[in-house]
């Protein structure tokens, strides 16, 4: 047990970011956090893809000392996709924040429930 | 190779420099460029139809012609052309429909932005048509999902802000589930391309290694494709984003960004890990359970609600669960069903929301259903555009929804156990459709204020009243609740040129899909067969 704990340390860790992240954005109600929670879910995820990409002893895909052979360097796909996913993840952030910005102009609160309510409120005016 | 295998990539590209264009343009011209690419693909895809279906055989085109462990794909056949002729087809007359609309719901100075998130949306759809690749199917859903958040948003009042942020945050759900089951399945099978992954995960299955992650992988998936197309238990965004939004928006939402991601999903489900797996699975028995609570339960909600735009976001949700139904049933034919109702909603639900702005400009800018009676008569064009979305949506024969409802009634005979159940809640569902859609239509075909024009009605005082001077109390009723009030002699709306266009054409659009289905359905099969 503690074998597989050590061996898979990264991957259980990951699992148990992104199940707090998407919690978070589940179930908090201020919406930063939810925004926080978001990016800790995507982190984790990120976590998780370069830790299969790692291989120990290995060397960045970048080509070193003429050493030609593939198996002195790891594969550059997973990192690829990390730093895709971040490009994404970051759009989709500064998205949800200034949606926030608007939203909290509107009606001065970050509480989603709040601000529903308020909303509701103003539609049956 | 043949010129035409370029035309998925040319159309892609297109779409996204419009967007790029489009940034720094003015509106007018932004409309313009946005009007002339969705022309272009839709030619494109024409022709890419015409030669795939001469062909029948699927193509894979290189990009960049990097072969398989290093390049990106696109692969398409003849379904995938069916599917972008017809999307192009929706997106055209959506932004016929709505375009006076646009104008008067954005901001000035944003009209360009809200052609630049058409521009990107349909580059996204058509990507997530075309992709042979899981990752950029990754990227292009997220892609689609912030640019129709923008669309959302973009007409700038409480209601499209409240609407968007609980989109946001249900999309981005999805979209983390849907990164995690694709990281889970690249750790395992190594590829991301489709027909590798599929090989990869052939070898896993017969090995029997792995067994776990890969059921994950697939579930995730498919959770997180429900969750972004609204499936039932998770369609909470969907009536609020769809209701509140501008014309345009509403109808490329409810027709296609949520069709795109079920696309994908089947393309998961055929291509990557195979029909059969998902079946063994039971994922498809979850799917088929989800699809039939929405078909009912959507209809439940559609009749609660008093608004009508809110009615008829109500109805997306039993349609959407219509589609999931036909995949949960797991044959071939209830496949091409589902595929043909995407079609058929496609074009109805676009046609319903384009048909109700007129509707409710001849009822001062209220969609309540009290407000709304006699409006047929105020917009004729929109009236009967309405009439016969809704007859579609019943399932009338002649009209698109007629087919669909028979394909799935076909499909269903015969699968063992899900026989039954999916007859049953399909009859249910019809006669469900039937009470909202034909309460409206009643409703705007009215007059106003003589709901019970009955003899010998009373006032307070036991004088008898005349038909007049009844509906003279009653208009006088409805005045003091705040229901918008018709002139009396009955003054015409008169629509927008463009959008008398585009309900004439988007109501052809339904016939022909009801009269000529054959042909489709045929293509749809064959498309369905060199699918995988």
């Amino acid at each position: 047990m503690l074998a597989f704990l050590t061996a898979h340390l990264e991957h259980i860790t990951a699992v148990i970011l992104f199940c707090i992240g998407l919690g978070t954005l589940l179930l908090h109600r201020n919406l930063i956090k939810k925004i926080i929670g978001l990016n800790v879910m995507d982190t984790a995820i990120y976590l998780f893809l370069t830790s299969l990409g790692y291989i120990e002893g290995r060397m960045v895909p970048i080509l070193q000392d003429g050493i030609t052979s593939a198996a002195a360097y790891t594969n550059p796909i997973p990192d690829g996709l990390v730093l895709t996913g971040i490009v994404v993840s970051v759009s989709s952030t500064a998205l949800m924040l200034a949606l926030t910005v608007k939203l909290y102009a509107r009606y001065h609160t970050l509480d989603m429930d709040e601000i529903i309510l308020r909303w509701r409120k103003a539609g049956e005016r | 190779m043949a010129f035409v295998y370029n035309f998925p990539l040319f159309s892609i590209i297109l779409s996204m420099f419009s967007a790029i264009i489009s940034s720094v343009l003015s509106g007018k011209w932004a409309k313009r460029v946005s009007l002339i690419m969705v022309c272009l693909v839709l030619l494109m895809s024409s022709g890419l139809l015409v030669y795939t279906h001469s062909t029948g055989e699927a193509v894979t085109y290189m990009m960049g012609h990097f072969p398989a462990p290093w390049g990106n794909e696109i692969r398409f056949g003849v379904l995938e052309a069916v599917m972008a002729v017809f999307f192009s087809i929706v997106m055209l007359l959506s932004l016929l429909g709505g375009m006076s609309h646009v104008f008067a719901d954005v901001e000035d100075t944003k009209t360009n932005l809200f052609f630049v998130l058409i521009d990107m949306t349909m580059s996204s759809l058509l990507a997530m048509i075309y992709t042979n690749d899981l990752f950029t199917g990754y990227v292009f859903v997220e892609i689609n999902t912030i640019a129709a958040a923008g669309l959302i948003m973009i007409r700038q009042h409480g209601h499209s802000l409240v609407a968007s942020i609980r989109y946001l945050v249900m999309s981005s759900i999805g979209s983390g589930l849907f990164l995690i089951a694709l990281s889970i399945l690249y750790g395992i099978t190594g590829e991301l391309l489709m027909v590798p992954a599929r090989d990869g995960v052939q070898v896993l299955r017969e090995s029997g290694n792995y067994s776990l992650p890969l059921l994950l992988s697939l579930g995730l998936m498919s959770v997180a494709m429900a969750i972004k197309s609204g499936l039932y238990p998770f369609h909470t965004w969907i009536p609020d984003t769809y209701g509140y939004s501008t014309t345009t928006a509403s109808a490329v939402l409810s027709s296609l960004v949520s069709k795109a991601y079920i696309i994908l999903l089947i393309k998961i489900y055929v291509r990557v890990f195979g029909y059969a797996y998902a079946d063994a699975g039971h994922i498809l028995n979850v799917l088929f359970v989800l699809g039939l609570v929405a078909m009912v339960m959507g209809s439940v909600e559609a009749i609660r609600q008093r608004d009508v735009n809110r009615m008829i976001a109500y109805s997306s949700v039993a349609q959407i669960g219509y589609i999931y139904m036909g995949l949960g049933l797991g044959t071939e034919a209830a496949l091409m069903a589902s595929l043909f109702h995407i079609m058929t909603h496609a074009a109805t639900k676009s046609m319903l929301f384009v048909s109700m702005t007129g509707l409710r400009e001849a009822s001062g800018g209220k969609t309540d259903r009290r407000s709304l009676s006699g409006a047929g008569y105020r917009n004729p064009l929109a009236g009967i555009t309405f009439l016969v979305g809704s007859l579609s949506m019943v399932g009338f024969p002649m009209l698109s929804g007629f087919i669909s409802k028979l394909l799935f009634a076909r499909a269903a005979i015969g699968v063992s156990g899900k026989m039954l159940p999916a007859l049953l809640v399909l009859a249910l569902s019809t006669i469900l459709n039937a009470i909202y859609f034909l309460r409206v239509v009643i409703t705007i075909y009215s007059p106003q204020g003589s709901d019970a024009p009955l003899d010998n009605v009373m006032d307070d005082e036991g004088h008898v009243l005349t038909p007049e001077a009844y509906q003279e109390a009653e208009r006088a009723k409805l005045q003091t609740e705040g229901v918008f009030l018709a002139p009396k002699a009955g003054a015409l709306v008169k629509n927008g040129p463009l959008m008398s266009v585009a309900m004439v054409l988007m109501m052809l659009l339904n016939f022909f899909l009801g009269l000529c289905s054959g042909p489709i359905t045929e293509a749809l099969l064959a498309g369905l067969r060199i699918f995988g």
